[in-house]
């Protein structure tokens, strides 16, 4: 068992559609995978249904040799899963400081103290700093989130992903609505991601994509359609069929 | 004290200017209730300490709606759950020490059993829940009769006789109130309220930070409920009395207009709210009966002009300078 994620034939049913439809992938410990698709293919509703926000209807999610088909949310963030989301999903009235501590306290026994100080531990100082840094974030500590650049908000989604130090980390679209300077940004933060981090990534950016990952899945209509390394993606006909074209209209 | 300063070392500038102007304004604040009482009249004085009783039901009621930002309706009725306890208590002669204690624990216990109920729902399902159970409770104290006396409501004699003037009483209730303000101000400055900020502002990514949302909000309302308890025990040495409209719902709407009217999220706007909720009652119940019409269009008036609270409003005009 050396594959960390292993989805078993996922299906998910939103009344009468089949938004994630027989789905199996195998991601195995340290890999970079993409996860492709034209709009409404599935990608979101597939990454919910890792995570725990939507159940699976039917299908098995097996994670670091677990089945966690029926576990909540955070007790997945517990064993390790750690996601950023699509529509940028932060606390936005509080500073990227108290964002990150809350990012670091989700695993730590500490966030039950309810008559403590706020202040983090030299550890997790340290973390929080590497995080901040890596997301090139470090001088914006104390500005209120919602006060901060959408480009900005990314690279948070970003950084308290990584703070969590997840075994899996899931990114949905990072880049999603950045201007094209933005965008070497993200794609700067996700190389210089330690390299034995097992990484899922949704994009639509097929540039981008495929000089980050090592195999890239392509979904079309919540159904499985291509498996296979980015050059071969390049040139496959299906995916030019389904994707590439829209892709293009997208960018 | 109170600057939201998150970075001990570089805190920005406006921040700073925050943190002094709030300072100063804790510290008029507490010599202001240290000083009036001596001078204003006797019959002030109760209107003082009632201030200060129902500014700890406000804090509480601000942990839920204000940190939260889940809005109960049910605040009257736990406060007066514990205010029942204690003055029954003491009726049947019992010591009012223990009786205090029954008092709050009895409060914490509704508090808990309500939040049970509650966190599963928010927003406007959350203010309706709530509404309802504690509803129920005030139909309980209404028909349960043989314990609770109906509508006749209870008398006990709960204040020992080394409070029984008007004046020790004040400054007993002004102590330990400035003591339940300070435990209460480290508790949302604490990990576990910043927890609940976040919940505030994003349950679904405080989930995927691996947060049990609903245990944090089963707590939060548990702890709410105390310290709902502690004002009305406290209640209860001030009146000696309890009937029906002690948990009526006009007595959560109440605690929740205190907490908007001084700004909701803010903790110590409680004070400014209850001083201007409970001000307004006495002035405006010489002049007429329809003090809960007044209530109404107060709050609805204050929903559309100042809905972030007089301290609301002046933090927004320092932030802007
Ligand atoms: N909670 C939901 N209830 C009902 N339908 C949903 C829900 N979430 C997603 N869907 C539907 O499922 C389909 C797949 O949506 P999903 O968001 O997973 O697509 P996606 O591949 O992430 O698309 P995009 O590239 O636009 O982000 C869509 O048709 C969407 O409308
Ligand atoms: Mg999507």
């Amino acid at each position: 068992m050396t594959d960390l994620l292993h989805l078993e034939g996922i299906c998910v049913q939103f009344g009468g559609l089949k938004a994630v439809d027989d789905v199996t992938i195998r991601v195995p410990r340290g890999e970079r995978r993409a996860i492709i698709g034209p709009n409404g293919a599935g990608k979101t509703t597939l990454f919910n249904a890792i995570t725990g926000m939507v159940r699976a209807t039917s299908g098995r999610v097996m994670f670091d040799g677990r089945d966690v088909t029926r576990m909540p949310v955070h007790a997945r963030a517990a064993i390790g899963m750690s996601r950023t989301f699509q529509i940028t999903n932060l606390f936005p009235n509080l500073t990227v400081a108290e964002n990150m501590r809350l990012a670091l306290r989700g695993l730590s026994p500490r966030k039950f103290s309810l008559l403590g100080g706020g202040s983090l531990t030299a550890e997790e100082h340290a973390r929080a700093d590497k995080a901040l840094g890596v997301s090139r974030l470090h001088a914006r500590r104390d500005v209120v989130v919602k006060e901060m650049s959408y480009g900005e908000q990314r690279q948070l989604e970003l950084a308290m992903a990584l703070v969590a130090q997840p075994k899996l980390l899931l990114l949905d679209e990072p880049a999603a609505g950045l201007s094209p300077s933005e965008r070497v940004i993200v794609s700067d933060i996700i190389r210089a991601l330690p390299r034995d981090l097992t990484l899922v990534l949704i994009e639509h950016d097929m540039d981008l994509v495929l000089s980050l990952v090592d195999y890239v899945t392509c979904l079309n209509n919540g159904k499985m359609l291509v498996e296979a390394p980015p050059a071969e993606i390049r040139t496959n006909t299906l995916v030019q069929d389904v994707y590439l074209g829209k892709a293009r209209h997208h960018a | 004290m109170s600057t939201s300063s998150s970075a001990p070392a570089s805190s920005t500038p406006a921040r700073d200017g925050l943190g002094k102007v709030a300072l100063i304004a804790i510290a008029v604040g507490v010599l202001a209730f240290a000083v009036l009482p001596l001078l204003v009249p006797t019959y002030q004085v109760s209107i003082l300490t009632e201030i200060l009783i129902f500014a700890v039901l406000a804090m509480a009621v601000d942990i839920l709606a204000g940190y939260t930002g889940r809005t109960p309706l049910c605040h009257g009725a736990i406060f007066g759950v514990a205010t029942y306890v204690v003055v029954y208590w003491s009726q049947q002669g019992g010591a009012p020490v223990t009786g205090l204690l029954l008092g709050v624990a009895a409060a914490t216990l509704v508090g808990a059993i309500f939040g049970l109920l509650a966190i599963r729902t928010s927003g406007v399902y959350f203010l309706l829940l709530t509404l309802a159970l504690g509803m129920i409770v005030w139909g309980v104290c209404l028909r349960w009769t043989s314990v609770t006396g109906g509508e006749n409501g209870l008398r006990g004699s709960v204040r020992p006789e080394m409070l029984a003037g008007h004046m020790p009483f004040y400054y007993a209730v002004f102590a330990v109130v400035g003591l339940i303000t300070f435990i209460m101000w480290r508790f949302v400055r604490s990990p576990f309220g910043l927890t609940l900020r976040g919940i505030r502002d994003s349950e679904s990514r405080m989930r995927a930070l691996g947060y049990n949302v609903s245990l944090h909000l089963f707590l939060a309302f548990t702890i709410s409920g105390f310290f709902a308890g502690l004002a009305g025990a406290l209640y209860a040495m001030f009146n000696d009395f309890v009937s029906p409209s002690t948990v009526a719902l006009s007595q959560s709407v109440e605690g929740l207009l205190m907490a908007i009217t001084g700004g909701i999220g803010t903790l110590f706007g409680a004070f400014i709210g209850a001083a201007a909720i409970i001000g307004l009652e006495n002035f405006v119940s010489q002049y007429t009966e329809r003090w809960p019409t007044v209530l109404g269009l107060m709050f609805i008036l204050i929903m559309i002009f100042a809905p972030q609270g007089v301290i609301g409003r002046v933090r927004d005009l320092v932030r802007r300078r």
